[in-house]
């Protein structure tokens, strides 16, 4: 059974300087053969040069909804933003 | 808030819930996994991906029988490489019905007790080397017809899981289409199994974007919904323009004498597909159902010790390191 095999979320860097990105699940017995299963799976076409798999029930996310006040911190300060700031067009390189 | 106001009722969250996830449809958003769903988006996103699931899965068979008799080492090398592919996309898209709530043993069991389906097109047999050919040229043809709308498909895991598989179809189109211009340089007699190739499965293509419109009741809803981007009808037209002059520059014929071009509505005619076939075939009466549910439950089965030498290990290493620790 599949049912004793936990759920992997798979993340692949694509190449030397990017983040990684995830891809999907997959399930597997181990880290071992999750990892093996990853390369199998998702970088078939060398879509990768590194991969982490992380068991999704060690996962804790937000709630994807947008107006989850969860995020609602970061909505109020446009101060944040480079846009917030008049600077005179004659001052250069800013 | 104030203390004075009463606290929203569930019906009211409910409320604010739908309104938001009609909203997210109608901006064109994705939903995405844990978003609130209606109970029959949720049902219905769950039976396409797995039924999709289950046709990548069974769609291994027709090929996979041809594996050992390929003619040459590159033929071998491309025909694994694409078998694997359809692996790989039936576990994409497990791993997509996976976000929804369904789980993959369930999925498996309603395959082989064959309380789910999956393409009719996969129950027509493989009885030459040409039909390897035809099918990543037609079949896969057919497939990348109906999958490149999807990749907009509402649901976010699900459209995901389309990108990737349509840039893999590419492969599996063109890799047939050769195959084909291959043989047609040849003999006489592989001239012959080309066309005797195309002859079998050019009506069972056709057939594979489902019951015309008027025949089609879910697909109000799922073109609501936007997991459905075009009709049946429409992706079937789209298709046939985009055949008819491949097989022309293949130098085949297609089965059916009413396909002529029409000026007027800037599109191929083509003749009357046969329904009752369709039905039949979907229904468990095609030449290869019992043969490709038995084989696909032979794997599942034989495969059972695996699984479980595979969990014991992964328990008692975990158990010596918790012992080490
Ligand atoms: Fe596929
Ligand atoms: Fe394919």
């Amino acid at each position: 059974m599949t049912g004793e095999w936990p759920l992997y979320e798979v993340f692949v860097r694509g190449k030397r300087g990017l983040n990684h990105v995830h891809v999907g699940s997959l399930r597997a017995a181990d880290d071992d053969m999750a990892l093996h299963n990853a390369r199998d799976l998702y970088t078939r076409r060398n879509e990768g040069v590194s991969i982490w798999v992380v068991k999704a029930a060690d996962i804790a996310a937000s709630s994807p909804d947008e107006k989850d006040p969860f995020f609602a911190p970061s909505g109020d300060k446009v101060y944040r933003h480079p846009t917030f700031y008049d600077i005179p067009e004659n001052v250069p390189h800013m | 808030m104030t203390a004075t106001e009463p606290a929203p009722s569930e019906a009211d969250s409910e409320r604010h819930f739908e309104r938001y996830f009609e909203d997210v449809i109608a901006r064109d958003q994705r939903i995405e996994p844990r978003d609130w769903l209606p109970e029959a988006y949720r049902k219905t996103m769950i039976r396409q991906i797995a039924q999709h699931a289950h046709s990548e899965i069974i769609g291994m068979q027709p090929e996979g029988n041809w594996i050992t008799r390929a003619p040459s080492l590159r033929r071998k090398a491309i025909l694994l490489a694409k078998v694997q592919d359809e692996a790989g996309h039936g576990l994409y898209l497990y791993s997509a019905a996976e976000t929804l709530g369904g789980d993959r043993d369930d999925l498996t069991e309603k395959l082989i007790s064959g309380r789910q389906k999956y393409s009719s097109i996969f129950n027509y047999p493989t009885l030459s080397f040409a039909d390897v050919g035809v099918i990543g040229w037609l079949v896969d043809g057919a497939a990348i017809c109906n999958q490149v709308p999807l990749c907009r498909s509402s649901y976010g895991p699900y459209a995901r899981a389309m990108i990737r598989i349509c840039k893999e179809e590419s492969f599996h189109q063109r890799q047939g289409y050769e195959l084909l211009m291959t043989m047609m340089t040849g003999t006489e007699a592989q001239r012959e199994m080309v066309q005797d190739a195309v002859n079998r499965y050019w009506w069972p293509s056709l057939m594979m974007f489902g019951p015309p419109d008027d025949d089609s009741p879910n697909t109000a809803q799922s073109m609501a919904w936007k997991i459905k981007r075009h009709t049946n009808d429409e992706l079937r037209q789209r298709f046939v323009d985009m055949t008819v002059p491949q097989a022309e520059a293949l130098g085949v014929t297609l089965p059916d004498p009413d396909l002529s071009w029409n000026a007027d509505r800037g599109h191929y005619d083509f003749g009357a597909i046969d329904w009752d076939e369709l039905k039949q075939v979907i229904s468990g009466g095609g030449p290869c159902n019992t043969e490709r549910v038995e084989r696909r439950r032979a794997a599942h089965e034989d495969g059972a010790w695996v699984r479980e030498a595979a969990a014991a290990h992964a328990r008692k290493q975990q158990q010596r390191k918790e012992v080490a620790a």
